[in-house]
């Protein structure tokens, strides 16, 4: 398993939206989060979508694996449908059968937010199914940076990202040694209620708890010796270049999503 | 040459906050450019306890330390500069989720640019023998990967000094001989100070520090150490097995030897049985 590659949603395959900057990919991303919540008509919903399903196919990444990604908000999305399609009395009947009733504002408005939370999700599963942690994070302290003299420590969350990237996978490691050392044990782990699968994490957590204290410990001293003082007067390896294209991207996005709006 | 002492301290004493026995006590020696030193002595000896106070990670209670001419506590920038330490864990010491970002992390630090940097990171990955693992990912290496790894870390930083806090006791027999090997090859090009268990890593060392209740007990040569049964004694200290054989067989456990040297002497303090064959 490589976590770091494959931690939260990337989908590690060469295409012109995995060869974009994050920069512009974040900033792409956060101009039509917010601007969907402009987009008032079914028209442009459509058009973002028309958007959306062309990205997918340009980033590579498999519609199946697409979908995956979008399983987590699928419950919302039913619920949202569900609520405005029981509860909302506006427009034509279309069905009743005692007191439930169908209204045919209730289904188009229904369907309308649905669509919309589902094209704020694809966007976001987009952004991070084509970027890679390690680049978000670098993007993100780019961005943030200039928040550094409203004292946003930006340095220190992309520092904290990646040292939770490269800390992950042996936690994770760490869990399954003590879950089996457990197990020899006799623990059971996989009987029982929810109260019971909960007592039987306790001896799992605390181990690794005590442990991640210990690591974070030796971490400090070796990032010490190893001359980190902050960010302050830092130079960073990893290169990010902002070309044409980047600009491009992020100029039809704005354009595609004040389309929508106008519709 | 005009050899400044690479690391000097005198007088080193430290408490840890709340602790009433000292950690170190007295200790006082030099370390010259170029010397191959060991360091050890049983566990809570204070060996760690040094290393930390050589750069900076702890700040002397009383007593002195210079690290070419730099003081660890009020330049502690200066002294990483020229001071790379290697821990017992490699594990909790590398910091990125790649192994040449890893690498490239103190350089980072100095403020390195960026190109400069890409050519030390690949040097210091090529000089570990690690070419081709850049892009790994630090939990899929071995424990001898990962402390060569660390290792290249200090490496690209072009370190004058190597602290080494027991680099090779959590690996295995492979893991360790990567590991000496490689530093094997820094020998005379680096000051290094090496705090180990294993006797039979400092035999060839240039002195051998041993350090006992946070004090400095001998500043002896390998030889001198090793043919003092008291001093090994008193300090807790086993010879490696091929010298336990020899000063069991009442030979000089001297100078060190290989198997087959202590063959021959063997078979030389038995001539009647060569002989007869
Ligand atoms: N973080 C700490 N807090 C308190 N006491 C410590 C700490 N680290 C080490 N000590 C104590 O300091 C003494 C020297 O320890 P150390 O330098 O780690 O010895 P060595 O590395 O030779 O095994 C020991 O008595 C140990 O218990
Ligand atoms: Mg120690």
């Amino acid at each position: 398993m490589s976590v770091a590659r494959s931690f939260g949603q990337f989908y590690p395959v060469a295409s012109p939206l995995h060869a974009l900057d994050p920069r512009a990919k974040i900033l792409s991303t956060a101009v039509l989060l917010l601007g969907l919540f402009f987009v008032d008509s079914a028209a442009g919903l459509g058009l973002v979508a028309v958007a959306v399903v062309a990205l997918v196919a340009v980033s590579r990444v498999p519609p199946l694996t697409f979908l995956r990604l979008l399983r987590p908000v699928a419950f919302i999305v039913a619920l949202t449908v569900f609520f405005q399609v029981l509860f909302s009395r506006e427009g034509e009947t279309l069905f009743a059968w005692g007191i439930l009733e169908i209204h045919e504002g209730g289904v188009r408005l229904g369907l309308f937010l649905g669509g919309r939370i589902l094209l704020l999700v694809s966007a976001a599963a987009l952004l991070t199914a084509t970027t890679a942690p390690l680049a978000l994070a670098d993007g993100l302290e780019d961005l943030l940076s200039p928040l550094k003299k409203l004292r946003f420590p930006a340095h220190e969350v992309a520092m904290m990202m990646t040292i939770a990237l490269r800390f992950i996978p042996t936690l994770y490691e760490e869990s399954q040694k003590i879950t089996k050392a457990q197990a020899a044990r006799g623990a059971d782990f996989a009987e029982g209620g929810p109260l019971s699968r909960i007592r039987t994490t306790i001896p799992i957590l605390i181990p690794l708890t005590v442990g991640a204290f210990r690591r974070a410990d030796e971490l400090a001293e070796a990032m010490e010796s190893r001359g980190y003082r902050g960010g302050e007067g830092r130079t960073r390896y990893r290169e990010l270049r902002f070309r044409q294209r980047d600009a491009i991207a992020l100029a039809a996005t704005a354009l595609v999503l004040a389309g929508a709006i106008l519709l | 040459m005009p050899d400044p002492a690479s690391i000097s301290c005198e007088d080193l004493s430290y408490a840890y906050p709340g602790e009433a026995e000292p950690a170190l006590s007295g200790v006082g020696f030099e370390v010259r450019a170029g010397e191959y030193v060991g360091v050890v002595g049983p566990n809570g000896g204070g060996k760690s306890t040094l290393l930390r106070l050589l750069n900076g990670l702890l700040a002397a209670g009383s007593g002195t330390v210079r690290i070419a001419g730099h003081d660890p506590t009020t330049e502690p920038f200066e002294v990483r500069q020229r001071v790379g330490m290697l821990f017992q864990n490699p594990e909790n010491g590398l910091v990125a989720p790649f192994v040449e970002d890893d690498v490239a992390f103190g350089l980072e630090n100095l403020g390195v640019p960026r190109g400069e940097m890409r050519a030390r990171v690949r040097g210091a990955i090529e000089a570990v023998g690690l070419a081709g693992y850049e892009r790994r990912e630090p939990h899929t290496l071995s424990g001898g990967e990962k402390q060569r790894v660390a290792l290249a870390g200090l490496l690209a930083l072009e370190p004058e000094i190597l602290l080494l806090d027991e680099p090779t006791s959590m690996l295995d027999a492979a893991g360790r001989r990567e590991v000496l090997d490689r530093l094997r090859g820094l020998r005379r090009e680096k000051t290094i100070l090496h705090v180990t268990h294993h006797l039979e890593e400092l035999l060839d060392a240039d002195r051998i520090l041993v350090m006992n209740g946070g004090e400095l007990v001998a500043d002896v040569y390998p030889a001198q150490l090793i043919s003092d049964p008291d001093l090994l004694a008193r300090n807790y200290l086993v010879l490696p097995p091929l010298l336990r054989l020899a000063s069991g067989l009442g030979l000089e456990a001297k100078k060190p030897r290989t198997p087959e040297d202590l063959a021959r002497e063997i078979q030389h303090r038995s001539p009647r049985r060569t002989e007869a064959r």
